[in-house]
């Protein structure tokens, strides 16, 4: 696709390009041949005693500047610069980088490619594959999940027992190659709710996994859920895979405080997994998705319901 | 032979004595927002965070400390070198309260986070309206004094400075065209770019290296060719020199701008172009540099007494290493490596400490004495003791930049025998923190020089009474 909507402008580029480069040289070559005598001054003084020798340019710098520019013709010559001419090297910087690409999917394809046709279960347990693994997650995964994979607020844990679109090694993979899109409506199916029926609810939520909450309103916030939240969470608030989270264990993406839950209710939540196997192709999602089944939070088998996690209940502020 | 009349020093004075209180001022923010990078835990407040402070600094740097110095010294050059009075002293009166209402908008609306988010050029659209009008005036009060002018030749540092003057209008007015954003029909201090994508990139990076090229090159050489053949007492080295490197410094920093946008979305010609260009800038620049340092010549046993001398050859020895350093860090494949890194921040340093501060600083300890009736400033040893700091300052500055982006660099492009990166960020962050730390004691050091000069300034304030020298009749033949 051309820079230009149309020729002139084409034309008009190299034209002042050209004319810039060699007037410099020019200026310079009728600047040097002026009429200098060294060691005197040019006769001017102002405010009392500063005056101007007459003395030539250096010619080591005289020549400096000139090498500059005969390079930059040079330059312009081999490389892209003058409009649309391409320069006699044919040099593009999307040409550079198609060359690399080539050249590392070249060098390096085979080594991800090793483990592709693999199960995702003998990869993970490959303690080579376990550390390429973990060098491509440190690289593109480390900067929201965290180096230690147990992820930050708004960012899942991906060390335990529990998964928003399911921890079996098919799953985890599809996740990574089409990434994910989350959305919790603000409040629920229920448009109406109004702030202290908010606050119910966030009681009732939290006396789900055993957290501190006002009584009555959690008993209010109950029947609220039936008819605002049950639809996704379920009438228990275990949530459902892939459609919502479970509201009754020990973790929490968004805090469990009050007001982080009365948040979520009032504003909704938006939340994506970026899709990584256009980026990153198949082989290297392939190793990626055997490092995070291997983290130790995968599920063995077809999803079973999720024990209740395993570790002591940690209430992220 | 005197005339009555005088030359206008009040908004000298005024701008003079504004140099040192911001330069505390910038310095200082320059200092917290590094002790931020080393100790984190210092984002103690939405208002004081890091991303709020580093645009306060780069502006209370550049256009409060450095504008105020510009003023101060183009105001005092151009009367003196005219043999005429200022132009409109009401309108120089302007410009100065005028900055001065910039520079505290511009400290209260930065924190506060009032951003048009482009660099060297972040404040909102009111106050770049006032900068404008500031501007204009500042305009109108050098030229009209050059037109006022008793001696028929214009002086070179009058040169520069007017280069700068105009230059900085056009860019400013460009550069800064946006739409205000109207909430609810009432119109607010929020606006909008008039320029989209990379056509916006351009146009921020013409501006961005242009202020450095015009505001921090431009105005400051022309700071150095008034102070330093005078505080040498010797003529300028060779005034074809000056004519070649004026008319190619101002016309090759016009294209110098897309070096900051190698590889990305600006084509690939753009690109060939800035790079040139900036390559061919290497020997105007020197030009400067060679002009002002063989000056010297003859005279070259006044630098051992003469501290305020060793602050303006060592800002001249500065200012031509970044300007060797630029051209090299123009070409595409040292920029592969030295872009994004640390060793930006120290070639800036470089040559906002080493060049743009040294030699203001050297011109500044000139004039206070002058501006104040006192046969010199009132300690010669603090004078040297602030150089001798200054100069340890930038060197621990820029020293360990270097070091830190040249290992950043390395770091980011380090691969496995797999083909994935060996370090992921924040391996880098990490591996930098000792340099961040010595960067900090450099600047720390710099910042005390300041306040070394301050102590020094109002002590000779203090002795002394606010004079304005009589009008000199030109000497010589003209």
């Amino acid at each position: 696709m051309s820079d230009f909507v149309s020729g002139f402008w084409n034309i008009y580029v190299i034209g002042i390009v050209l004319a810039s480069v060699i007037g410099c040289g020019v200026f310079l070559w009728m600047q040097s041949t002026a009429r200098h005598v060294e060691g005197e001054t040019t006769g001017h003084v102002w405010d009392e005693d500063l005056q101007e020798f007459s003395n030539p340019l250096p010619s080591w710098w005289r020549w400096l500047f000139y090498i500059t520019i005969v390079f930059s013709l040079f330059y312009l010559a081999m490389y892209p610069g003058l409009g649309t001419f391409k320069g006699q090297f044919g040099w593009t910087s999307t040409g550079q980088y198609d060359v690399e690409m080539k050249k590392a999917d070249d060098q390096y394809g085979p080594i991800f490619k090793k483990f592709q046709s693999q199960d995702i279960r003998a990869v993970a347990a490959n303690s080579e594959a376990k550390e390429m693994g973990q060098r491509l997650f440190l690289t593109y995964c480390s900067q929201c999940h965290g180096s230690d994979a147990k992820g930050a607020v708004g960012f899942p844990n991906l060390t335990d027992n529990d998964w928003l679109f399911g921890g079996t090694p098919d799953q985890i993979k599809e996740t990574l190659l089409k990434g994910r899109d989350a959305m919790m409506p603000a409040k629920g199916v229920k448009p109406d709710l109004n702030g202290d029926q908010i606050k119910d609810l966030a009681n009732y939520v939290r006396s789900l996994s055993g957290l501190s909450a006002d009584s009555i309103r959690t008993q209010r916030g109950k029947e609220l859920f039936a008819a605002a939240c049950s639809a996704c969470h379920g009438p228990d608030g275990k949530g459902m895979v892939g459609v919502a989270p479970n509201l009754a264990d020990k973790v929490w993406l968004y805090s469990s405080s009050e007001n982080s839950i009365i948040e979520t209710i009032t504003k909704g939540r938006v939340n994506r997994m970026p899709a990584y196997g256009e980026f990153l192709g198949e082989a290297k999602v392939h190793l990626l998705t055997a490092y995070v089944y291997g983290l130790g939070g995968g599920e063995k088998d077809a999803p079973v319901a999720a024990p209740a996690a395993t570790e002591a209940p940690v209430e992220k502020k | 032979m005197q005339s009555q009349a005088t030359y206008n020093y009040k908004v000298v004075r005024q701008f003079a004595v504004m140099t040192v209180i911001w330069g505390i001022v910038g310095m200082l923010v320059g200092v917290i927002i590094a002790a931020q990078l080393v100790w984190p835990e210092l984002n103690v407040h939405e208002f004081l965070s890091y991303g709020r402070l580093r645009p306060l600094h780069t502006n209370a740097v550049i256009f409060a400390f450095g504008g105020c110095a510009l003023f101060a010294t183009s105001y005092y050059c151009v009367q003196r070198t005219s043999h005429a009075p200022l132009f409109a002293p009401g309108l120089a009166a302007f410009t100065f309260w005028g900055w001065q209402v910039v520079i505290v908008l511009a400290a209260l609306s930065l924190p506060l986070g009032f951003t048009q988010a482009k660099e060297y050029a972040e404040l909102e659209w009111p106050i770049d309206i006032l900068i404008t009008l500031v501007w204009v005036s500042y305009a109108v009060v050098f030229f009209g004094t050059i037109v006022k002018r008793t001696v028929s030749h214009i002086y070179v540092a009058n040169w520069f400075f007017g280069g700068f003057i105009l230059t900085v209008a056009v860019l400013h007015l460009v550069n800064s065209a946006a739409i205000p954003v109207f909430s609810a029909g009432v119109l607010t201090p929020k606006s909008y770019s008039a320029y989209a994508g990379v056509q916006d990139a351009m146009i921020q990076w013409w501006y961005g290296h242009n202020a450095v090229g015009f505001f921090l090159t431009a105005g400051f050489l022309g700071m150095m060719y008034y102070f330093v053949p005078k505080q040498a007492g010797r003529p300028v080295y060779s005034y074809r020199l000056s004519v070649v490197h004026f008319w190619a410094l101002i016309f090759t920093y016009m294209w110098a701008g897309p070096h900051h946008l190698h590889y990305t979305a600006l084509p690939d010609w753009t690109q060939s172009v800035g790079m040139i260009f900036s390559l061919i800038l290497l020997a105007p620049s020197w030009g400067g540099m060679i002009n002002g340092i063989m000056t010297l010549s003859g005279a070259w046993h006044k630098l051992r007494d003469d501290p305020i001398l060793k602050f303006m050859i060592t800002s001249l020895s500065f200012y031509g290493m970044s300007t060797f350093e630029g051209p090299m860090m123009s070409i595409k494949t040292v920029n592969a490596l030295s872009h994004y890194t640390d060793w930006t921040v120290g070639h800036v340093h470089s040559g906002a400490l080493g060049w743009v501060a040294m030699i203001s600083i050297g011109s500044i300890y000139y004039l206070l004495p002058r501006l104040f009736g006192k046969p010199e400033m009132h300690s010669k040893k603090l004078i040297e003791a602030h150089f001798w700091i200054a100069t340890i300052g930038v060197v621990l500055y820029i020293a360990s930049m270097w070091i830190a982006g040249v290992m950043q660099g390395l770091m980011w492009r380090a691969t496995n025998v797999d083909g994935t990166l060996t370090y992921s960020f924040v391996e880098s962050v990490k591996a930098t923190y000792p340099f961040w730390t010595i960067r900090l004691l450099g600047g720390l050091l710099f910042l005390s020089g300041m306040v070394i000069m301050a102590y020094n300034m109002f002590l000779t304030m203090a002795g002394g009474k606010a004079v304005d020298a009589p009008v000199l009749a030109p000497a010589g033949a003209h």
